[in-house]
């Protein structure tokens, strides 16, 4: 087996497994007074604190939540509600068009059922959006801006966002900047203070942590409007009983992502190195997408596009020989659509029906590479000969 | 088709081939895939989407192509324990299948869509690209036996069980296609409870979901109002064999031949017997009605011949089959310069331009061919 999907999600790590479990066995409401809940608050606290720490925020910025998705969806409604019930003329958000579904479909069910105008900020070939852009967006009408988000690093293609760049820019509009740096944790310096962001969405089961819990990180000057009320929990911002073993492991994943960072994208990136040169030998027209500059990309994303095959056909594949990878796409019913991603880069519709994303992780080898190049050549031709149905 | 190069053999006894099941979400084509798995094929599943748009969920019992067959589908996939991919065939079944229904029934004709998907879909589109991709044959949960002679030749014939066969809706396979196709259904005697039984007890899911039948694509199976959407109205006469208006309707892709209800003629025929609708004339929108013995046919022509093997010599004794779950009728016929020309030994009444005919030599599947014209007992070609 060569697993190279650590970008949809990627092992835990045995020191994640070992403090849930250790939690998972014991009660205790974190909102509780007595003992038992002490316990599991100060869990909570401990587990708030350091994560907190290994991405240069505070401890009362980091409110947890049920995932990626949902951070997304609290930073971008929460956000434009609060911002537009204090100024009513503050309706437009601007989006990057390369943002993860969690970010495009709550955006684009703002403009709905919220009367948000949405405007998709301008990519390169490489699906970076340019400070320069973003002002020009602003500046046209700062006072109607309700909030701009662009995600720290792309899921597909491994491109990484001027992120520092566009919040000066947000912040010299008073616009805040949501960023979804949920591939970039781990992989990249993510540092939510020095980065000028009002708000940043992180995940555990992308870095070794488990499924189910994620984070907004928050500027302490926000309040969005919350997606869901109850007791109160989280700066009243996201109520919900605290998931006291989840939330343990997640910051050890994320103590440990930091830790481990340097080391690891630099090993990494050169296993994804070797990976981009074989795969570009065994087929010399594999185009490979985002920035060809390693500094420009995640150290674990590779991205290729395949002309003339059907990415399904090359994923089937390489599946039933022992690799796993992804087509990087949404999936309408389970049928692969040309992604959004791939398309916004100015790749035509028939090249972006053949990519693949190769995306390796902290268990990935070199042996794994090796299994992909081997392989590689011939599920081209053969998918090729299948042709694109 | 497509001749995969380096193809096995597959006159070789039928174990470890790369087999790919056709996986709609039900129970027939789910019972299908476990079986070729159990026999030691390699297999894997897919499920074919067939609408753009599709919806999430079935509405009664008809229909297929929701997001919720495709989830049934990877269920019971997963239970085999088989590789599960959906691939997307939406364009090519709309062209090649909904287009082609609706402009049928434009030109006055009855089309068979289930006939046409096996034709162009399930056996072309996704046996082409199976075959390209490496995989040997393609699976579905069809009742149909496949026989393979002592020389390797295919032939086709009716499943064990008279009751379930489904050998007509395949009888536009030729001899390659055949030579492709699994039907793990077809060569056991199974009333349906026993395949549900059998689903049941793989610990299949869809062991109790409900029979998909009528159209796939026409969700609600109002046939009718889907094709008036299509084509929009179109007012014309209804009329008599004498040509004497009897009333006007709506659109005649709207009738059948054979018909009889839903004339909404207001008076009655002079004879006080029903009418039938006799004849479909698209080009001046004209719908012929009267009794029911003008509805006997004694021959007809066929086109676009397809045959399960080679094409017969001169006249020949068949019985045919006229309709997916019609009977069989005795007949002779011949291959006149590539149209089928069929006589029928007794009258047989509904038969319609657009049909497919099947011609069997007692339960083997000869060929088909799709009927042009017929000829009424005692009187002049219809058309």
């Amino acid at each position: 087996m060569a697993y190279l999907d650590h970008a949809a999600t990627t092992p835990m790590l045995p020191e994640a497994v070992q403090a849930m479990t250790a939690q998972l066995a014991l009660a205790g409401n974190a909102s509780s007074l007595h003992a038992a809940g002490r316990r599991a608050r100060r869990t909570v606290e401990e587990a708030r604190e350091s994560l907190a720490a290994s991405l240069g925020a505070r401890p009362s910025e980091v409110v947890f939540t049920a995932g990626g998705t949902e951070a997304d969806n609290l930073a971008v409604k929460g956000l434009y509600w609060a911002r537009r019930a204090a100024d009513p003329a503050r309706t437009r958000v601007l989006a990057s068009p390369v943002e993860h579904h969690a970010v495009l479909d709550a955006v684009d069910w703002l403009a709905t059922h919220e009367g948000a105008t949405v405007e998709y900020l301008p990519v390169d070939s490489h699906g970076r959006v340019h400070p320069d852009a973003l002002r020009e967006a602003i500046a046209r009408n700062p006072d109607d801006v309700a909030l701009a988000t662009v995600m720290w690093a792309n899921n597909e293609i491994g491109t990484v966002m001027p992120v520092g760049e566009l919040a000066a820019v947000a912040a010299e509009f008073d616009v805040p900047l949501h960023a979804d740096a949920v591939q970039a944790v781990g992989q990249l310096d993510v540092d939510f203070a020095a980065s000028g962001l009002a708000a940043m969405t992180v995940s555990g089961h992308k870095i070794g942590g488990p499924y189910g819990i994620g984070a907004l990180l928050l500027g302490r000057q926000y309040a969005p409007v919350p997606l869901l009320h109850g007791g109160g929990q989280e700066r009243h911002v996201r109520s919900g009983t605290l998931d006291v073993p989840a939330i343990a492991a997640f910051a050890v994943a994320g103590v440990l992502a930091a830790e481990r960072r340097e080391d690891f994208a630099r090993e990494v990136g050169a296993l994804r190195d070797a990976l981009v040169e074989g795969v570009r030998t065994a087929v010399p027209d594999a185009v490979l997408g985002g920035d060809p500059n390693p500094a420009g990309r995640l150290p674990a994303n590779a991205h290729f596009s395949f002309p003339g095959c059907e990415g399904d056909s090359l994923l089937l594949l390489l599946d039933a020989q022992g690799i796993e990878c992804s087509t990087g796409s949404a999936c309408t019913a389970g049928v692969a659509q040309p992604s959004h991603v791939v398309l916004a880069t100015g790749t035509d519709r028939d090249l972006a029906r053949g990519t693949l994303r190769f995306s390796l992780g902290h268990t990935s080898t070199r042996a794994d590479v090796d299994a992909l190049l081997g392989a590689i050549g011939p599920v081209v031709e053969r998918a090729r000969s299948a042709g694109l149905s | 088709m497509t001749d995969f190069p380096g193809a096995p053999d597959l006159t070789a006894p039928r174990k470890g081939l790369r087999v790919l099941a056709a996986m709609s979400g039900g129970v027939d084509s789910a019972v299908a895939a476990a079986r070729a798995a159990e026999a030691g094929h390699d297999v894997t599943g897919v499920h074919l989407a067939l609408s753009a748009n599709p919806q999430s969920f079935r509405t009664g019992a008809r229909g297929c192509c929701t997001i919720e067959d495709s989830r049934d589908a990877r269920r019971a996939a997963d239970v085999i324990g088989i590789p599960f991919y959906c691939w997307d065939l939406a364009e090519r079944f709309r062209e090649d299948v909904v287009d082609d229904f609706v402009a049928e029934y434009e030109a006055g004709r009855t089309p068979n869509p289930c006939l046409r998907c096996n034709e162009k879909i399930k056996f072309a589109a996704l046996l082409d690209k199976a075959l390209a991709l490496g995989f040997d044959a393609v699976c579905t949960g069809h009742y149909a036996t496949v026989v393979v002679n002592e020389d390797g030749t295919r032939e086709m014939h009716r499943a064990s069980d008279m009751a379930k066969d489904q050998s007509y809706v395949l009888g536009v396979l030729d001899e390659k296609q055949l030579a492709h196709a699994m039907f793990p259904l077809g060569d056991t005697i199974t009333t349906k409870d026993e395949i549900r039984a059998e689903a049941e007890r793989r610990g299949l899911a869809v062991a109790k979901k409900p029979d998909s039948h009528d159209i796939c694509f026409i969700a609600d199976g109002d046939t009718q109002g889907f094709l008036a959407k299509r084509l929009g109205k179109a007012e014309g006469d209804i009329v008599d064999e004498s040509g004497h208006k009897l009333g006007t309707h709506e659109g005649a892709y709207g009738f059948t031949i054979g018909q009889r209800k839903g004339l909404r003629i207001g008076h009655p025929a002079p004879d006080g017997k029903p009418r039938y609708v006799l004849d479909i004339s698209p080009v001046n929108n004209t719908v012929t009605v009267g009794p029911v013995e003008s509805l006997d046919v004694s021959a007809l022509t066929a086109i676009k011949p397809r045959w399960c093997g080679a094409a017969p010599q001169g006249p020949g004794t068949y019985t045919a089959q006229l309709r997916a779950h019609g009977g069989e009728t005795a007949v002779t016929a011949e291959l006149v310069d590539g149209e089928l020309r069929v006589s029928f030994a007794e009258p047989v009444r509904g038969v319609a331009p657009g049909q497919a005919i099947v011609l069997y030599d007692g339960t083997r599947v000869v060929g088909s061919a799709t009927i042009a014209a017929t000829e009424r007992a005692g009187a002049e070609a219809a058309r």
